[in-house]
């Protein structure tokens, strides 16, 4: 069963980052890429995304296409990036979750 | 609840649930295996009363859900086909009820849907039974019901025990699903509502299974004991007129004193295990207070050892609350009321604020202040706590916390 994993900043989280000298955050980026190769065989796709400040939203539900600057919720938590896994269940897909070493929320969704 | 339906609760109780789990078994599909043994159970509920019981009602009920099953599930060829080959008596295959019970309870399940869930699914309660003991509609508990599934098949929540290295959490949650119920069922007995099922009968059924399914988990034991040792005072609980009699005035000649004695039995068990944990030493409180002879008699010293080392493992404003009543009643120099309200008021802010918006809390100031010989500060104490149990829905958790103590 394939799931993305949504993972999620907060502005906290985006502070600390902000604030941690090189090295802090060059060991913080460590662990990530650690945690991508220590699940490597279960993640078919992943990405990081750009900051929130380069989103643009489209609202099609209007009579005209509507263009706004930011993500599609302003929010104090912004999807940061994805990884898609393919794993037997939600368990193994909360376990692989629970060993994110990074920003503070993940959300899991199964796709079809 | 007469005596018919308390048969037909016992009945269903013991057999609904591992006949799902014998369906979710053949099937392999948990919410079509629980939709079909639902329909058996309400056709059992409507008809037993009338006909009696069967000699053996899990294969009347198997023969039921077999047979709505095949109309039921007529779209779907696998599940016929499976559901046609299923004859009683089903192979002997090791008991799957923790299984149910665990994808019950799963964390990704919202609190609400895992009691409703668990309720129906191990305990064959009706969507109706649920609805009317948590005072809520049917199509609420419904929905509730509907959606869980769909998310159990959807986002495949599986169907096991959890591994090792899970269970201490996973095992967390199902006993917070059996605690939840258990508080619902003790507030709302003996109350206004005879037509309500006994939710704490189910809980203390769902605890038993669960202390014989994993017999090696001193949490299990904990909530086990000290559900019996609650239930063990039910008699003495009311007056006949249906009002709460608070612990201090209970008559203890009719508490149960066999249940109490088992109960302990329980504590000690898990005690042995050597793992303590929130349930064993709420378990532990509530014993001391059953052994007591009398409310004077009471090892309080005791009771604030053991609130020290629930405050340790599981800090809570109300806990600390409670230790604090403890306290009062315990001897000096240890107990007494000065140090109790020196210690009352000595909580953290934040703490203070959390239990400014409970009775419990001034009623207890009141109380300390009587005793300490200030009246005026006693008075304005009592008030705050009367304006916080102007609705009646308060005054009974104001009465209850105090049973509680």
């Amino acid at each position: 069963m394939k799931y993305v994993l949504l993972f999620v900043e907060t502005e906290r989280f985006a502070r600390d980052l902000r604030s941690m000298d090189e090295e802090t955050r060059q060991a913080a980026y460590d662990e990530v890429g650690r945690w991508f190769a220590e699940h490597a065989a279960k993640i078919t796709h992943h990405a990081h995304l750009r900051p929130a400040h380069t989103a643009t939203t489209l609202r099609l539900d209007g009579a005209e296409p509507l263009v706004t600057d930011g993500p599609f919720v302003e929010g104090k938590e912004v999807v940061s990036g994805y990884a898609e896994i393919e794993v037997a269940d939600l368990d193994e897909a909360l376990a692989v979750a629970g060993s994110w070493p990074a920003c503070p929320v993940v959300e899991i969704r199964p796709i079809d | 609840m007469d005596e018919v339906q308390d048969e037909l609760a016992r009945v269903v109780r013991e057999h609904a649930g591992r006949l799902t789990a014998c369906l979710v078994r053949v099937l392999g599909d948990f919410a079509a295996a629980e939709d079909v043994m639902q329909d058996a159970v309400e056709t059992a509920l409507r008809r037993w009363p009338e006909e009696g019981v069967p000699d053996h009602p899990d294969a009347w009920l198997l023969t039921v859900a077999r047979r709505r099953g095949l109309d039921v599930l007529r779209r779907q060829a696998v599940y016929r086909d499976k559901l046609a080959r299923l004859a009683w008596p089903v192979p002997a295959e090791p008991d799957d009820r923790l299984k149910l019970i665990f994808t019950c309870c799963h964390p990704a399940l919202p609190r609400q849907a895992q009691v409703a869930l668990t309720l129906r699914t191990v305990c064959g309660l009706t969507t109706a039974q649920i609805a009317a003991a948590f005072l809520v509609g049917e199509s609420t508990v419904a929905q509730r019901i509907t959606r869980a599934k769909r998310k159990i098949t959807d986002a495949r929540i599986p169907y096991r025990v959890p591994s090792d290295g899970e269970l201490p959490d996973r095992l967390g949650e199902v006993l917070t699903v059996i605690y939840l119920l258990f508080n619902e069922g003790y507030l709302t007995s003996g109350g206004d509502r005879p037509q309500a099922r006994d939710l704490a009968d189910d809980a203390e059924w769902l605890a038993a299974t669960l202390a014989w399914l994993v017999p090696r988990e001193p949490e299990v034991l904990g909530l086990l004991a000290l559900i019996r040792l609650h239930q063990a005072r039910a008699a003495a609980r009311f007056t006949p007129g249906g009002s709460l009699v608070l612990l201090r005035d209970q008559d203890r000649g009719r508490w149960d004193r066999q249940a109490i004695a088992e109960a302990v039995q329980l504590i000690e068990r898990a005690a042995a295990l050597r793992r303590p944990g929130p349930y064993q030493l709420q378990a532990a409180i509530v014993a001391c207070h059953a052994e007591a002879p009398g409310w004077d008699d009471t090892d309080w010293l005791q009771i604030v050892l053991l609130y020290d080392m629930l405050l340790a493992l599981a800090p809570s404003p109300v806990h600390r609350l409670q230790r604090v009543i403890a306290l009062h009643h315990a001897p000096p120099p240890r107990g007494g009321a000065a140090t109790a309200l020196a210690e009352l008021d000595a909580l953290p802010p934040d703490d203070r604020r959390t239990l400014d918006g409970y009775p419990l809390y001034h009623a207890t100031r009141a109380e300390l202040l009587r005793a300490l010989d200030r009246p005026a500060d006693a008075a304005g104490a009592d008030r705050r706590a009367l304006d916080l149990t102007a609705n009646p829905a308060q005054q009974a958790l104001l009465e209850q916390r105090l049973v509680w103590t």
